[in-house]
């Protein structure tokens, strides 16, 4: 039981990270309020020292009504929930193959694990360059090979790329995850189900899913943390062109190329409330979980 | 946590040595393009000559753009010079951001500078970024693919000219496609030449009462006729072509035609880096037959933030970086072919310069260029593949982007410009134009 | 006979993750391979796997261009700097959260993972403006501080999910025998909590290293780390492959093989309590 002195002890200890957090998001939150409810050109000389013009919700209906942002939303979602089937899918599959007893296990581990330490820039890069381009990259020599024409992958195929190269980046997180919850599988119950005769694919079902419920949400919660804000990986690759301009991508092209800064803080709101829906919806599924 | 002590302590120790280090050293920020890569190499000699440590932020366009954008508007004073384009010097000089260039010395002869240039680079007279190269647009073509097809190509040849000359060129089964032109999204990319284009065709970004043109018929005409040419005669996959890859393309001997900035010509002609040096003939821009042609004007030049702290030793760099001895001196070490082009006018008197095959082509494309009437009829903008105002950067982006759908085949010539007609028009309501 | 069906299947099963392992890691080797080639070489048509002359010529190149060491040291710094500033901060409060929860630990933790999901960009005018009010732009205090902010919440629920995992009744025991709180830490938790600090510190360096929004706008030269570095090779004019491929590998190299090095520690410490 722990006693009133520790617990005030605790509070202490938990102080600097809650201050130090609420600090880090609330003061640009309330900047970001205030700029969204103002006319913010300061390529026309509009500063904070010279008072910015009240504009009330005038950035907000402007950006809502914008013929970019639905198809920005609709793109967020797709690469967000395209990269998360993919790496969820195949997350489980190499786990499971992994899993199996094989020879040289901690070579292959070593090379599914890389891409995690690629910084975005680079792998955004490497994959435009080495693989997509449809002159020298890797598939364009492949296919000219089997006698195709390449492929203009960025722009002929540009969300898909995306999701391809940011999968890619997030397959081994996902794959060792779920690799280490299926180490912790009970061998023998796997053992007495396959005495019984069960088939593969009912195994996988009812014993292996099941065990791994936990983990998958633990991969989904934590990568869509991070893919809701991917930037350089679109920044490299296709500057936002060809249907790959995310929400994230709208608001840095209101914000750095348009320099309206009041839009595209009423766009970060919009952002904002976007990733509080869906981290509300995820905290619920985890906060169960997380309760043992 | 063993880790952690040495950590703590190397990190002290570095940041004590990072200020003391900083009394005079100055920190620039350029583009990643040839010409500026070789002034870094040289840059130890003005450090040789002045005592002046230099810091270099080498930095692809787009990413230059935005970082040096956010510093001068959130006046971070993180630049003692700025490398910036003729969009950028009046806009950003107009708002006192910007220290004037008048200190320059009798030697430098500021009034060398080619006249289309330094009024670019002014904003009421005053110079405000002196130019490291100047740029316009000309027709590069292969001289060997254009006798082999019976073809001559006219020193001021029409869209039509261009036409025919890369139907005839093309050859996609051997890998020659052409013409070979911008079709990467961005307004200093693709979004630079279909604007330039669409000047030739009539067609205009804004009327006199800063309307979006875009639901006129040029633009349509202006669009299709490029989205044809090159969907006929292009090289796959143009929709992500800018201006290096082109190069690359065009060095590699894949490219019958290349319409693009003058500079290029230097690295085109450079038997060390291009397969086709030996057959590259120049043309001015193309024309529609409506007295407008279709070249733009540019320069990259260097300014002076006014947050720095070192405005003297950043003047005294700018001298020495855009003066007649530099570009001497690169001729004296890698030829005259070499040598930045396009800023002064000694440059184009210098008999040496003058052999040089497309000397002279490009001094006439650039006093061609006008970029106060840049099109048929009258426009409310100065700039010809641009318009001078704030606000045309993040909206030419987007128009960009929505042409480069169309090269992509992702949606009609119609939908484009309906698109880019409403968002236009939506961006300077928001500014506050209409 | 058993036996030799197991070992077929081993068989089957090496072949195919071995596959699918190359098939992952090949961009990666093949930007190491072309790293080594000449420009020609590098857009070679096929696609040059051996008999091309092997040079370091790129790697020169790249280094007369930018100095890869300043760039490196202050990645160095500015990861081990925020990690090191994050666990000072981040082992107290997880250690708090898992041995006197309250009612609302659950959401004080979930809180903090919820501020992750602030879009970067969204802030971005914000925290530059109050950098260049603190005069942190461009230094790499600046840096280790926002990387610390921003790596905090993860680290924090990594921590708390392995600190939940050491079973209270060795505190309790400790306690019986006289143990204060300062001896309960230092000596009891520290030691079996230290697997689970080190992945903690092994994930942020790999995190602040890559991290490549904040790195990239709120530097100049000074405090520039590889993020950077690799920011000016883009697409530099002409052919450009090798040495694209060059730097790459500079600006990659050094956290590969830390990771590689320490995978175990690393994976053990990732689960984030998902294996129970």
């Amino acid at each position: 039981m722990a006693t009133q002195a520790s617990r005030s002890a605790a509070r202490l200890m938990m102080a600097p990270a809650v201050i130090l957090l609420l600090g880090w998001m609330l003061v640009p939150l309330t900047m970001t309020l205030w700029f969204s409810f103002t006319r913010y050109l300061p390529m026309r000389g509009d500063s904070i020292e010279r008072g910015l013009q009240w504009v009330g919700f005038e950035n907000y209906v402007r950006f809502i009504n914008s013929s970019s942002f639905w198809p920005s939303v609709q793109a967020t979602l797709m690469i967000v929930g395209g990269v998360l089937v993919i790496t969820v899918i195949l997350g489980v599959l190499l786990a499971i193959l992994l899993d199996q007893p094989i020879w040289g296990q901690g070579v292959v581990r070593i090379l599914v694990i890389a891409p995690f330490f690629v910084m975005p820039t680079v792998s955004a890069l490497v994959w435009k360059n080495m693989m997509m381009d449809p002159v020298n990259g890797m598939f364009a020599h492949l296919w000219r090979a089997f006698g195709a024409t390449p492929v203009s992958w960025l722009s002929d195929a540009s969300v898909p790329s995306i999701i391809l190269i940011v999968s890619w980046q997030w397959l081994p997180f996902a794959t060792l995850i779920l690799l280490t919850a299926i180490q912790s599988l009970d061998r023998d119950q796997l053992e007495a189900a396959e005495m019984d005769g069960a088939p593969v694919l009912s195994r996988f079902f009812h014993i292996v899913l099941p065990h791994l419920g936990r983990a998958i949400t633990i991969v989904i919660l934590i990568q869509t943390i991070f893919l809701l804000s991917i930037f350089a990986e679109i920044f490299v690759t296709t500057g936002g062109a060809f249907g790959t301009r995310t929400l994230t991508y709208l608001i840095f092209q209101r914000v750095v190329d348009s320099q309206n800064i009041g839009l595209g803080s009423a766009g970060g709101v919009y952002a904002i409330i976007l990733a509080n829906i869906v981290a509300i919806f995820l905290m619920r599924i985890v906060g169960k979980n997380l309760d043992r | 946590m063993r880790l952690g002590k040495p950590l703590v302590a190397s990190t002290a120790l570095a940041l004590i040595t990072a200020s003391a280090a900083t009394a005079q050293t100055l920190t620039i920020a350029t583009v990643n393009n040839g010409d500026m890569i070789r002034m870094q190499g040289y840059s130890s000699q003005f450090t040789e000559q002045t005592g002046i440590n230099v810091e270099w932020v080498t930095l692809e366009e787009n990413v230059l753009r935005q970082r040096v954008t956010t510093d001068i508007t959130t006046n971070g004073g993180q630049f003692d010079i700025m490398t910036i384009g003729m969009y950028e010097t009046p806009i950003w000089g107009a708002n006192g951001w910007l220290v004037p260039l008048d200190g320059l010395s009798d030697a430098y002869d500021v009034d060398d500078i080619l006249p289309a240039m330094r009024d670019g680079l002014s904003h009421d007279g005053t110079l405000f970024a002196a130019p490291f190269y100047g740029e316009s647009s000309m027709v590069m073509y292969r001289t060997d693919l254009m006798s082999a097809a019976g073809l001559e190509m006219p020193n001021a040849p029409t869209w039509g000219d261009i036409r025919n000359a890369a139907e005839a060129m093309h050859d996609p089964a051997n890998d020659v496609y052409g013409v070979c032109l911008r079709g990467k999204p961005g307004w200093g990319e693709g979004g630079a030449f279909i604007t330039v284009t669409a000047n030739s065709f009539g067609a205009r970004w804004f009327d006199m009462d800063w309307n979006a043109q875009f639901d006129q018929p040029e633009w349509e005409e202006a669009l299709s006729f490029f989205v044809d040419l090159m969907n006929s005669y292009g090289p796959p996959g143009y929709a992500t072509n800018g201006f290096n890859e082109n190069l690359s393309l065009f060095q590699q001997g894949r490219c019958g035609m290349w319409i693009d900035a003058t500079v290029a010509a230097s690295f085109v002609t450079n038997p060390a880096e291009s397969s086709v040096a030996e057959s590259v003939g120049f043309a001015l821009a193309p024309d529609n037959g409506l007295g407008r042609r279709s070249n733009w004007l540019w320069a990259w030049a260097l300014a002076i933030p006014a947050g720095t702290q070192q405005a003297d030793a950043a003047l005294q760099f700018i001298e020495w970086a855009t003066s007649k001895e530099y570009i001497e001196m690169v001729a004296a070490n890698e030829g005259w072919a070499n040598v930045p082009p396009g800023a002064r006018t000694s440059l184009y008197e210098t008999p040496e310069y003058l052999e040089v095959p497309f000397a002279q082509m490009t001094l006439d494309s650039i006093n061609a260029a006008d970029p106060t009437n840049p099109t048929v009829e009258p426009v409310p903008y100065v700039g010809i593949q641009f318009v001078a105002i704030p606000e045309f950067a993040g909206i030419a982006t987007e128009v960009s982007q929505e042409f480069s759908a169309v090269y992509a085949g992702q949606q009609s010539v119609q939908q484009a410009l309906a698109n880019a007609q409403a968002l236009t028009n939506d961006a300077m309501e928001a500014a506050g134009y209409r | 006979m058993a036996r030799a069906v197991t070992t077929r299947r081993k068989l089957a099963t090496t072949a195919l993750a071995w596959g699918i392992g190359l098939l992952i890691f090949f961009p990666i080797f093949w930007t190491i391979l072309t790293s080594f080639k000449t420009e020609a070489q590098a857009i070679n048509n096929p696609p040059l796997f051996w008999g091309f002359d092997f040079t370091l010529e790129n790697y020169t190149v790249v280094q007369e261009r930018s100095n890869y060491m300043r760039f490196l040291w202050n990645s160095v710094i500015i990861a081990g700097g925020s990690t090191v500033l994050g666990i000072l901060v981040a082992v107290p409060a997880a250690w708090s959260m898992a041995f006197v929860p309250s009612r609302r630990t659950k959401d004080i933790l979930l809180w903090m993972l919820s501020t992750k999901m602030l879009p970067a960009v969204g802030v971005l005018y914000p925290i530059s403006l109050l950098f260049v009010q603190f005069g942190l732009l461009d230094t790499r205090v600046g840096l280790i501080l926002v990387l610390m902010l921003i790596n905090l919440p993860i680290m924090v629920w990594m921590l708390y999910t392995y600190f939940k995992e050491i079973p209270g009744e060795i505190l309790e025991a400790a306690r019986m025998d006289g143990a204060g709180l300062k001896e309960e830490i230092l000596f009891v938790l520290t030691p079996m909590a230290i697997p689970g600090i080190a992945s903690t510190v092994l994930l942020s360096i790999i995190l602040a290293w890559n991290e490549a929004f904040w790195t990239l706008n709120l530097t100049a030269a000074r405090a520039a780390p590889l993020t950077a570095f690799i920011a000016s090779y883009s697409s530099p004019e002409g052919l450009f492959y090798a040495k694209l491929s060059a730097a790459s590998t500079m600006a990659i190299a050094p956290i590969l093989i830390l990771g590689w090095f320490s995978q175990k520690q690393l994976v053990r410490g990732l689960t984030f309590g998902a294996v129970k």
